[in-house]
């Protein structure tokens, strides 16, 4: 009788949890019900973590007198992680937010494959299925820890620049060959053949080693305006190793869990992928902006730089701005004046909208967020192809921070890398302000024609002091029109 | 490992792995493109289910090296959950904002102007 009840309860409590996922989930998916569907996932999180514990009735002979050690170390490391964690993610900088998704992220591939690992090592798997899938997570999930890792440390800045060198591509492939092959070894090793040169426990090291190695060198070449993609693709692991590993523990709830975010994942992905008319595979094996270095079509016209405060009169007395907001605005901090400034132009009878493409910013929908955190009602933010054929009849856009999401030869000049990603039609504005930190090119690193059109002024230095700038010009005039 | 009194196996494995995966594409289908930075942060916070995993292996440790990973794999099972619940509580909070604002955005410019 006590011995079927803790099962029991775990069973109900894993079962509400995957429910609780589900719809947690569903209901993040509108923004009238988003901010309560977390709650509802957290709920789901707890019930799971305190079931668990049910789990020491449970446990085999072997593990029996360590049990006290267990539950203290159990419990310490849910404070020490947890604590940690929580701390963080209540600390950063809204700006911040896709390196510290990526650093969880990575968290959570590490720990898919920490558990695969304990299977491997104590050699509990029993059946060729079992073990297979088990070293499939741990591959998986080597493999997001790692990259979610460099993803992080190039977001953080940490790593300024891709890391690209000839013939990287093929040294990826023998890294990730290599990896399959020690794999083949451990599980030819659990099935009695004889373990060639290394004892099986470094062979499994190995292995964990080289799916770590070929997860740097994945993300490595990667560059930064790609981002959104891989943060989306890594996430995808992780979840699908969780996925995996619930099933070697035959845990549904990880098993159903980590399945839907492997789908929602590799959704996002593909979504982000489209945005930038690349496929998937393009995005991971080639390396964006040095790939066609044929001619591209030359530019015509000059940069003409104009002062931030005259820029800023002058759409004052626009009839309609559209604003572009890019990394450059997440990187200068400068939502709050931007939305300041905003509602100046709204008070004198602009109308002001924001056109935000799918992969400005460093992860998907980052400028989304980055304007709510600003307080910009989310009525006033339109979409790539909500927005697109308002340009031609817009007096002003003000382009922030962005440059590849707007470069019109993605459109025009079938030379250029990024030809055929869709993009921001703003050279077709009556006017264009671009705020723009210097003369540099974009992360694609390609010219871009827009600001070199008749039509475009270039206004130079960080996005903030050149949004404050553009206030005080709007006040001064309100304040000597009074 | 444990009596679950279900068994997850050969082709039920397969099917809840597809009924899953389907469930996640469908849900996530149709989320508008502005919530696309909490969503990826929600669901970041639900593969942090993985702690459960990583508390069975602790809990069944038999030896110090499974201790030492099952340590480490509660540690960053929980740092992915609670992390993942502490941004996007705080994502999903600013859309909250948002939404009330509307309404009131108007009669505050005229006020400044």
């Amino acid at each position: 009788m006590l011995t079927s009840l803790p099962p029991l309860v775990i069973g109900l409590a894993d079962l509400a949890a995957a429910f609780l996922f589900l719809y947690g989930l569903k209901r993040m998916s509108s923004p009238a019900t988003a901010s309560s569907g977390i709650f509802v996932a957290g709920i789901g999180m707890v019930a799971a973590i305190l079931a668990s514990f049910l789990y020491v009735f449970d446990v085999g002979e072997a593990a029996r007198p360590h049990l006290y050690a267990n539950i203290g170390l159990a419990l310490v490391a849910l404070a020490i992680g947890g604590g940690l964690a929580w701390w963080s993610g209540k600390r950063v900088a809204m700006t911040a937010m896709p390196q510290m998704v990526a650093l969880y992220n990575g968290m959570g591939g590490g720990a898919a494959g920490a558990i695969a690992a304990a299977e491997l090592f104590g050699d509990r798997t029993s059946g060729a299925t079992e073990l297979v899938v088990t070293l499939l997570g741990a591959l998986i999930g080597a493999v997001s820890l790692s990259g979610s890792l460099i993803a992080w440390a190039k977001l953080d800045g940490v790593i300024t620049k891709p890391l690209r060198f000839p013939g990287q591509q093929v040294v990826n492939a023998i890294a990730l060959i290599a990896t399959l092959t020690v794999g083949g070894i451990v599980v030819a090793a659990a099935f009695g053949a004889a373990v060639p040169l290394l004892s099986l426990p470094i062979w499994i090291c190995v292995f964990f080693g080289l799916a770590m190695l070929f997860g740097v060198l994945m993300t490595l070449p990667i560059g930064g305006a790609d981002m959104p993609v891989v943060i989306s693709i890594f996430n995808a692991f992780t979840g699908l190793a969780v996925g995996l590993e619930g099933f070697v523990l035959q845990n549904p709830a990880l098993m159903i869990a980590g399945m839907v975010v492997g789908a929602a994942g590799l959704l996002l992905t593909l979504l982000m992928a489209k945005a930038m008319n690349r496929s998937i595979a393009n995005v991971v094996f080639t390396n964006f902006g040095d790939a066609p270095k044929q001619k591209q079509g030359a530019v015509v016209g000059s940069l003409k730089p104009v002062q931030a405060a005259d820029a800023g009169i002058a759409m004052r007395y626009a009839k309609s701005v559209i604003i572009v907001p890019g990394y450059g605005l997440a990187v200068a901090q400068a939502q709050q004046k931007l939305f300041e400034f905003v509602k100046l132009l709204q008070g004198a009878g602009v109308v002001v909208k924001f056109a935000v493409h799918p992969v400005a910013g460093r992860m998907p929908g980052q400028m989304d967020v980055l304007l709510a955190e600003a307080g910009v009602p989310y009525d006033m933010i339109f979409q790539l192809d909500q927005i697109n054929d308002e340009f031609a009849t817009t007096d002003v856009a003000l382009v922030i921070g962005a440059n590849d999401v707007v470069n019109p030869a993605a459109r025009t000049d079938k030379g250029s890398p990024i030809f055929g990603m869709p993009i921001l039609n703003v050279d077709k504005a009556r006017h264009v302000y671009v705020v723009k930190r210097g003369e540099g090119k974009g992360y694609a690193g390609i010219v871009n024609a827009l600001f070199y059109g008749d039509n475009c002024d270039m206004v130079y230095g960080d996005a903030k002091v050149a949004l404050v700038a553009m206030i005080e010009a709007v006040r001064g005039l309100t304040a000597a029109a009074a | 490992m444990m009596d679950f009194q279900i068994s997850m196996t050969g082709f039920v494995a397969l099917y809840v792995f597809l009924l899953a995966g389907f469930a996640g594409w469908v849900i996530i289908g149709h989320v508008p493109a502005i919530l696309h930075t909490p969503l990826m942060s929600g669901s970041n916070f639900v593969h942090g289910i993985v702690v459960v995993g990583g508390l069975y292996t602790l809990l069944g440790a038999r030896t110090p090296t499974e201790q030492a990973i099952g340590f480490v794999a509660v540690l960053l099972g929980a740092g992915n959950a609670a992390g993942g619940f502490a941004v996007t509580r705080r994502m999903l909070a600013m859309f909250q904002i948002a939404e009330v604002k509307p309404a009131r955005a108007k009669p505050r410019h005229t006020k400044k102007g």
